[in-house]
Parts: structure tokens; sequence; C-alpha cells
């Protein structure tokens, strides 16, 4: 049985249909990589999936229970989540930062299994040497890394990450992929994730899911996705998949014309 | 070698929990030497020693023999006043770091969100109009702590109809407060020369007008309270990061926000009411406190409060003494000493 499954999601902003009819399966161990121009609800619904807005119509499966009658504890013990901004302001260092991963589970101290847990994080991460750092000093990348770090100790079976390389390098953006696909398989963990990079996405995602206007457009592997038609429906540009290389890789060639938004 | 690690981390993160319990230590030390010195200040003049054999006569009798008249003037005329400055300066810092936390803006406080200008409208409209909910002495209090509560419902109304967040709640705030001022000025407008006095001194912020029956009540209040805060530090310390990961994190966000809101008001409510608005404390005490020991509310609460108590203590002793026998209202000197303080802290920080 898939660990979280989406049945028939729909969701509007007010009178604004964003997401109608979604529905997919993410099984233990893999990685889905959600795609999808600008402003096709990847967002909308990660946090329809995460429970943080109610979906009009359809309900999420986390392994097994319905997420709506679950209480938002039980939900953060099973899923964790990494919102797109970490726009962190606080006075709090790393060690703390990331603790805070353990707030379901605490009560008002700190166990040393707790500590042990952070510890254990932050060294997956590669930030034992910044753990007293505070996190308003630390790069983008750095940041985003003890993000995902908070997101580990909360010890769920599902992450969820919403464009969690948007503001890194290249080189940064691979290793928060590759410690993300070491987990999934170490640690069985069901990981949805949103991105912008198409080709980032088709190297370390099992699966992609593309966006359009708030439906699916397609869900499979990364080879029966990535179609130059699929990139001129859904992007509307024009561009040569390369299928040679170990993934396949987006060239684009030409945009076409912008359509009205409507 | 992963042992290793491990250990520098543990004792690493002991360390930041040792320094904060020093930092709190520290401050009740600095805290009792204050009240100490402040129960001296005064036109009977007697040591701090003396002052403390009083305070100890009082809560001892037959234990400790204070000097002749010491102890009256102590128990009835001083300590009063200085534990009021005290719970006062605890009750409006740790309002503003619940504000600072859960809106994530440096700039909130119980000053700046409108509940201390509505509070200066309840009492102007007492003094001036001579209306309000009920008579005699208490009409003031009544009026300035009914105003507060008024405006913490208003900006829990505007944020409730367009989603509880931050910026609405902010902004809710800030509106109110120019709208409050508006009333304010208004009535001092219209008001008479012995009336407009009256407003401007309620707003300059003074401890003068404590008892021990309101002393009492404040404390209650407190006491009633900030243990709740403490409690629920860490989902305080959830919301200082973000709505998003506070929700991620299993916290109940709006309902939290609408808690801590209320919460924060009514502690400040209670406590502006016998002061009139003193602005300064609630702003700058959490984020000196967050600079020294940074920003787990489960230390930052009660230190904070500590740094607001010995802040306030510290400027009414300076307002009292500086042009004695004239009394200084202790808001005047909360701006002229904390601003250049904290502007001194903000320039000087490593982090900014």
């Amino acid at each position: 049985m898939a660990l979280l499954s989406v049945e028939d999601l729909s969701f509007a902003y007010r009178n604004h249909p964003v997401l109608s009819g979604v529905s997919f399966d993410v099984d233990a161990g893999e990685i889905v990589g959600l795609v999808g121009p600008n402003g096709c609800g990847k967002t909308t619904l990660i946090k329809c999936v995460d429970g943080m807005l109610r979906p009009m119509e359809g309900r999420v499966m986390l392994a097994g229970q319905d997420l709506g009658k679950m209480h938002r504890r039980e939900v953060a013990r099973e899923m964790a989540y990494v919102p797109q901004s970490a726009g962190n302001q606080t006075a709090s260092t790393v060690f703390e930062t990331v603790l805070m991963g353990r707030r379901p589970y605490l009560n008002w101290t700190v166990s040393p299994e707790d500590e042990e847990r952070v510890i254990t994080a932050l060294d997956l991460l590669g930030l034992e040497g910044l753990a007293f750092r505070k996190v308003a000093e630390l790069s983008g990348g750095e940041r985003q890394r003890v993000m995902i770090a908070r997101a580990l100790v909360q010890e769920t079976g599902v992450v969820l990450l919403d464009e969690p390389t948007s503001n890194l390098d290249i080189r940064h953006q691979m290793a928060v992929m590759e410690v993300l696909s070491r987990l999934a398989e170490e640690r069985d963990l069901a990981v949805v994730i949103a991105l912008h990079d198409l080709n980032l996405a088709a190297t370390y995602c099992h699966r992609l899911m593309v966006l359009a206007g708030g439906s699916i457009y397609g869900y499979g592997a990364p080879e029966e996705v990535l179609t130059q038609e699929m990139l001129g429906n859904v992007y509307g540009i024009e561009a040569v998949v390369k299928q040679d290389l170990p993934a396949p890789y987006v060239v684009p060639v030409r945009p076409g014309q912008l359509q009205e938004e409507g | 070698m992963r042992m290793e690690k491990s250990i520098v981390l543990r004792e690493g993160y002991a360390h930041l929990r040792k320094t904060r319990t020093a930092f709190i230590g520290g401050l009740l030390i600095l805290l009792v030497i204050l009240i100490g010195i402040a129960v001296t200040l005064g036109s009977a003049e007697f040591t701090v020693a003396e002052s403390y054999i009083a305070i100890l006569a009082g809560l001892f009798p037959g234990t400790f023999i204070a000097p002749e008249m010491a102890d009256i003037i102590v128990w009835d005329y001083r300590l009063h006043r200085v534990l009021f400055a005290v719970v006062a300066g605890f009750g409006l810092a740790v309002a503003g770091t619940v504000m600072q936390g859960i809106l994530r803006n440096p700039l909130a406080s119980p000053f700046t969100l409108g509940i201390s200008s509505a509070a200066a409208t309840g009492a102007s409209i007492a003094i001036v109009l001579g209306a309000g909910f009920v008579d005699g002495e208490y009409l003031i209090i009544a009026n300035a702590f009914l105003f507060s509560l008024l405006a913490s419902v208003a900006i829990y109304g505007m944020a409730r109809y367009r989603g509880v967040s931050s910026e609405t709640m902010i902004l809710a705030g800030i509106a109110l407060m120019y709208l409050f001022s508006a009333v304010t000025s208004l009535l001092q407008y219209i008001g008479t020369a012995e009336e407009l006095q009256a407003v401007v001194f309620w707003m300059f912020g003074s401890v003068g007008k404590s008892t021990w029956p309101r002393l009492g009540l404040v404390t209650l209040v407190l006491a009633c309270t900030i243990p709740y805060l403490i409690y629920r530090a860490w989902d305080l310390n959830a919301l200082a990061e973000g709505d998003e990961v506070a929700a991620g994190l299993g916290v109940p966000v709006e309902r939290s926000m609408m808690v801590f809101m209320v919460v924060a008001s009514l502690i400040t409510a209670v406590i502006v009411c016998f002061t009139g608005t003193i602005g300064f404390i609630g702003l700058v005490a959490p984020h000196i406190t967050r600079m020294a020991i940074g920003g787990d509310h489960r230390t930052l609460i009660p230190a904070s409060g500590l740094v607001g108590a010995a802040l306030l203590l510290a400027a009414d002793s300076i307002g009292r003494s500086i042009l004695a026998p004239q009394i200084l209202p202790v808001g005047i000197v909360t701006a002229f000493l904390g601003v250049p303080f904290f502007i001194y802290l903000f320039m000087h920080r490593r982090d900014a």
C-alpha cells in the first residue's frame, strides 16, 4: 500500500479554482518530483497534502489514515514539510532550529534521545561545524540544509519539500538532492518535492508529476513524462529532449507566445 | 570520531543552557540589589542595609528589628511602588516578547499594536468626558482597561475576517494605533486646560499610582498567565519560525496566535490601566534579551521579563532621584535611557 495517497483532491481560493481532481500515490522509498509552470498549483497542492489548506473535495490518506481526521500533532509525526521561503529571522542557533523538529514529540524538556537525533541529523547534512552559529548568519545553501535537518528529526515517513533548491547554486542543488536520495533509500522515506529545474528533477526523482492548470497532465518515470509534446503543451516552449544521457535532458530552444492568463 | 563529535555537540548545547541559567541568575541578583537601592531613595534617608532590614522586618516581625520609621516608610510608601515597577516591567516585557514572537516582527509591542494607545483613549474619555463604565476613582482605570481589551478584540476581528497572519495583525494594530491616537488628540483638543494636563500626564506613564491592592491584582494576573506562556514555549518557538513551519510541526497556528495575542493583551491592559503608556519596555527588553541569550522562549520569556523589570525599576529610580524632590514620569526616563542603550547594542551586535 502507498504511504501517501491523494484521492480526487480539489481546492479553490475563494471562487478561483486552483486544483481539480488530483489523485496520486507515493510509495515508501520513492522520490516524486512535482513540476509545472508558475501558478500551476504546486505550492497549493503541497499545502493541501500537508493539511494546511483544507481541500474542498477529496482526501489525503497518510499511512492508511484519513489526514482530515487526524490531530495536527499526529500529522506532524507522519509527515514533515519544508516550506518554500526559509525567511528565518530568529536569533536561534542551528542546533536549536533543528531541535524544533522534535516538537511533535517533546514535552517541555529536551531528552538525551532528542539531542542524539539532532546530532545525527546535523552529521548527515554536514552541519556539525555550524551547530552553534545563528541560522540568520548562514548562507542560503546552509540554511536550506538546516531546514531539511529539521524535517529529518521529525522522523516522519513522508517529507514534502517546496522548491528546496531554488536559491542554491548548482553544486548545492546537487548536494541537497543527493542527501534526499540517500535518505529516501536508507530510511524508506516517501519524498514529494516541488522543483522548477526539470533536469535536476529528471536526474534525482523516480517519478515526475506534471501539474498544469490545477490538474495532473502526466505522472510517470522522467523519460515518459519529459517529452517535446509536454513541454509544448504545458510550458509553451519549443525544446529538444536528449534521451541518450543517464537521465532525459531538456534543452530549451525558444519560447512560444505567452498565452493570456484567464 | 563520530562519538567525539557527538560529545562536542552535547557539550555545546549544555553550555548554551548554562549560559542562559547564569544570565537569569545574574538578573535576579541585579534586581534584588536594585530593589534595595530603590527603596532607599526618597526624602527620608537610610542605607541599603537598613532598607533590606526594614523589608525583612515587615515579612518576619520579631526576627528583624528595623530602624525607627524605616519600616513604615518602606512598607507604606516605597516598597509597593518599587515592586509595582518590577512587576509592570516584567509584564510589559513578556507581552512584547510574545507579540514579537508570534508576529515575527521586531517592531511588534503592546505600544505599536495600538493596545497602549487604546488605553490612552479610554483614559482620556474618562478624564475629559467623565464617561465610562464605572464611577469614582476607578473610572479612568476601568476605561483604560476596557479600551485596551477592545483594541485586541478589534485586531482579532479584523485578522479573523481577513485570515489570521502576522501581516494582517500588524496592519490592523497599526491602523488602530492611529485611530485611537486621533481620538485622544480630539479629546485633548476639546478638553479644558486641566483635563488636557491630566491626559498628557496619564500618557507619560508613571508607577506613582501604585497601591498594595493594585500590585496584588497585577501580580495575580501575571502569576496566572506567564506560567502558561512558558509552558507553551515550544509553540512560540515554532511560530517564531513562521506560520508554515509551525503548522508543519503540528502547532494549530490560528488558534495559538489568537490565544497568545489575547494573553499578551490582557497582561498589557492590566498594567497599562494603572501606569499609563510606558511604551519602550515591551519593545526593547525582548530585543536585548534575544541578543544576549538567543530565541528559545523557555528561557527568553523569564529572562526578558527580568530585563524589563530591571529597566523599568532603574528608570523609575532615576526619575525619582535625578530632579528630586521633583519626580520625572518613568515613561520619559525609559525612553531617554533606553533608546541610547538600545541603539548602542544594536550598532555593536556581531550578527547585524
